[in-house]
């Protein structure tokens, strides 16, 4: 099986835009499952929307290649400036997405399978109720990285999040699963509600870091500005994260929110800082 | 003989006060006095018939000036801007009654708009703390009836809300609160020593931005569990006091404002302050209610909320797929990213409340205001189409604070010829049913391509 997948080739297809909208591109159809099995020129009538308005994909972008067999098959490469065009990936499942540049809001959102590189930039809400597959961030990113979307308690389920710089507020909210490592800061609110998967910030957390939260884990690299007073320190532990082992100082919390008891013991969210 | 109406309601702020006595002249055309209303709702029938009225739509020319045109003309307008406009935005609505609201609706849907509500800039951050939380709430008259510890937390209701302490919270007596207010303890969370404040028994300056760690601090103390010595600039002894207090009530509401929807964190402020509600009804009973602003901005909420499913900051460019996530739909956001090419501004004024940057963005494209007065919005529009004001020459239902609906009255009629927000509505509808039948007229459907545009 494995052999298999190494053996077979992935037909790349890159957009290059050419013809950038004027107010925003919503672009949901660039997925390696809708491209699958379709020539270039089939990909160009895919629709892309401006508003109310509803467009062939190729009135925006030039294409050329072909699409794979399947969604694991096929490479989507997007170059020219992305910064206004959303959701790119959006409830992929397999395949690979290269964005040369920037890109808008909601990449990789709810995405279940497969890997996205960005970069540059990407604007909010990328990797919202995300399942599966990997979203790899080059530069910073806005809020709502890897957080569930409005009303929806039951957030990130799995799959790995990776930006290299700095993140907006409100990571991770609800999360419920998966790996969200951020390489530099991270403004207020970071797993808020969290119910499970790990969050790992390199750098900074200006406050609110583990707010009403029930289970998982976060580890700070540097300083929280203004920590939370319902964690509580419990003790040192040696860990290994993201590939380094160092020393961490353990807190459990929040000890305002409710807690599950298993096997006659409560279950609190762990916060990690390293000394 | 001048004419005395009662059980008038009040189109000013959210409490809806609705024993208001308006006495108008022999003729019907003036309004004489005033009676129970606070001052700012006391201006609002006054300036009625005080002054010079706008009669007739003001179309901008292109010198600069304005120019009166008739009702057809501004409607035809109206509609050819949101027909044209890929992304048109139609915002406010604070200030109208629930039948303007869902006229406005059909209009966004025909013409694929985004429609967003006040509550986008106030409390609309309580919503999505309330999808994620749940609403533990009452109706105001439960709060006067039962309650005996009431906490303004991040509210002003002495200045925002004049008579909402005398009408519901701090001074009534009600049937299980026969002693008015020396039943009552007041508590008054605030960065700033309000006017609010001087009534409370226990005032808590917590620190500007850091109401989520005293709530957490709450929570954690509710809980039997140990804080620091001091949080948000509130000492542990006074947080443990106060939980006290909330935990020994008989019943206890908490209002809160912009002090938690506006400040850093903002839904997650509301929401936290949710979970303490709930926490605290493992002892007591419990509420907390939103001090909604104007007197109708619950309206649409409500309205909405049974047309498409959402509140506000509604995304309906795809017609018949409702979207909502502020962030992006939400109307300053909209308009600092350049994303809307058409603006529609309807009983509110964002010409005042809005960022200079949002306001300097929507100019770019047709800007057009629909409301009774001259205000900031109506003076830099392409078009300025007035209306009768709502709960004084127009009837309706509005929605309270604590969402009951109120059937306001009229108690004159409005300048002649002067037209209702629903009239407005019901006929740019019209116009755009026309528009893209003219249009369908004019290019038969031709088999398309899936995915590419008639005509393309």
């Amino acid at each position: 099986m494995q052999h298999n997948e190494v053996i077979r080739s992935m037909k790349t297809v890159t957009l290059t835009l050419t013809n950038p909208s004027e107010l925003l591109l919503e672009g949901q159809s660039i997925t390696p499952d809708n491209f699958a099995g379709k020539k270039a020129a089939e990909i160009a009538t895919l629709d892309v929307w401006e508003g109310k308005q509803k467009g062939p994909l190729g009135k925006y972008f030039t294409v050329a290649g072909d699409g794979g067999a399947t969604a694991a098959d096929t490479r989507i490469i997007l170059r020219g400036d992305c910064t206004r065009v959303k959701r790119i990936g959006q409830q992929m499942t397999a395949g690979e997405i290269i964005i040369e540049g920037n890109a808008d809001m909601y990449i990789g959102g709810w995405m279940k399978g497969g890997k996205i590189h960005v970069k540059g930039n990407v604007d909010s809400f990328c990797g919202i109720g995300m399942e599966g597959g990997e979203l790899i961030v080059d530069g910073n990113a806005k809020h709502h990285v890897g957080a569930s979307p409005r009303g929806e308690w039951r957030g990130m389920k799995g799959g790995l999040i990776r930006v290299a710089g700095s993140v907006g507020n409100d990571t991770a909210t609800f999360i419920n699963g998966g790996t969200i490592i951020i390489g530099g800061d991270a403004d207020i609110h970071v797993s808020t509600h969290g119910e499970g998967g790990t969050v790992v910030i390199k750098g900074d957390a200006r406050g609110r870091v583990g707010g009403q939260m029930v289970k998982g884990d976060i580890y700070v690299y540097g300083t929280i500005e203004n920590p939370l007073p319902g964690f509580k320190m419990v003790g040192e532990v040696e860990q290994e994260v993201d590939g380094e082992t160092a020393l961490f100082a353990h807190y459990i919390g929040d000890l305002g929110e409710r807690h599950p008891i298993s096997r006659g013991k409560t279950v609190y969210a762990n916060l990690y800082t390293r000394i | 003989m001048s004419k005395k109406v009662e059980n008038v309601g009040c189109p000013y702020c959210g409490v809806c006060c609705d024993d208001l006595v308006v006495t108008v002249s022999d003729d019907g055309k003036k309004i004489l006095e005033v009676e129970n209303a606070c001052a700012i709702g006391n201006q609002i029938f006054h300036h009625a018939t005080g002054g010079e009225r706008v009669r007739l739509p003001r179309l901008r020319q292109p010198d600069g000036t304005y120019k009166d045109i008739s009702y057809d003309e501004a409607i035809d307008y109206a509609a050819n801007v949101l027909y044209k406009a890929k992304k048109p935005l139609i915002y406010g609505f604070g200030s109208t009654n629930c039948e303007g609201m869902a006229a406005a609706a059909k209009v966004a849907e025909k013409a694929g708009a985004v429609l967003d509500n006040c509550a986008s800039i106030c409390h609309g951050s309580s919503f999505l703390a309330m999808f994620d939380n749940g609403y533990p709430s009452c109706t105001l008259g439960e709060t006067k009836n039962r309650a005996d510890v009431i906490v303004y937390w991040g509210a002003n209701p002495a200045h925002a809300h004049p008579r909402h302490m005398s009408r519901y919270s701090i001074f009534p007596r009600g049937f299980f609160t026969g002693k008015g207010h020396k039943s009552r303890k007041i508590i008054v969370v605030d960065p700033r020593h309000t006017d609010t404040a001087q009534v409370a028994d226990i005032y808590l300056q917590v620190q500007q931005g850091h109401d989520y760690e005293l709530f957490d601090a709450f929570r954690a103390v509710v809980r039997g569990h140990e804080i620091p010595d001091v949080v948000a600039g509130i000492r542990r002894e006074q947080i443990v006091e106060v939980a006290d207090i909330l935990k020994k009530a008989r019943f206890g509401t908490i209002f809160y404002g912009m002090g938690l929807c506006h400040s850093d964190g903002r839904n997650h402020n509301v929401d936290i302050a949710i979970s303490l509600t709930r926490d605290l009804n493992d002892f007591t009973k419990w509420t907390i209610m939103a001090m909604r602003g104007h007197y109708n901005i619950t309206g649409p909420g409500a309205v909405w909320s049974w047309q498409y499913g959402y509140p506000y900051c509604l995304d309906l460019t795809k017609r018949d797929i409702a979207h909502m996530n502020p962030g992006e739909t939400s109307s300053i956001d909209l308009a600092m990213r350049d994303e809307v090419d058409a603006f529609i501004n309807i009983g509110t004024d964002a010409g005042a409340h809005f960022p200079i940057d949002a306001v300097k963005h929507l100019r770019k494209h047709p800007w057009i205001t629909i409301d009774p007065n001259i205000c900031m919005a109506s003076e830099i529009s392409d078009l300025h189409i007035p209306v009768g004001i709502v709960g004084v020459e127009v009837p309706g239902i509005v929605y309270r604070m604590d969402n009951v609906p109120i059937q306001y009255r009229k108690v004159i009629d409005p300048p002649e010829g002067v037209i209702s927000d629903e009239e407005v509505f019901e006929r740019i509808h019209k116009r755009l049913c026309e528009l893209e039948a003219e249009e369908v007229a004019k290019e038969p459907v031709k088999a398309a391509p899936e995915g590419v545009r008639v005509g393309e």
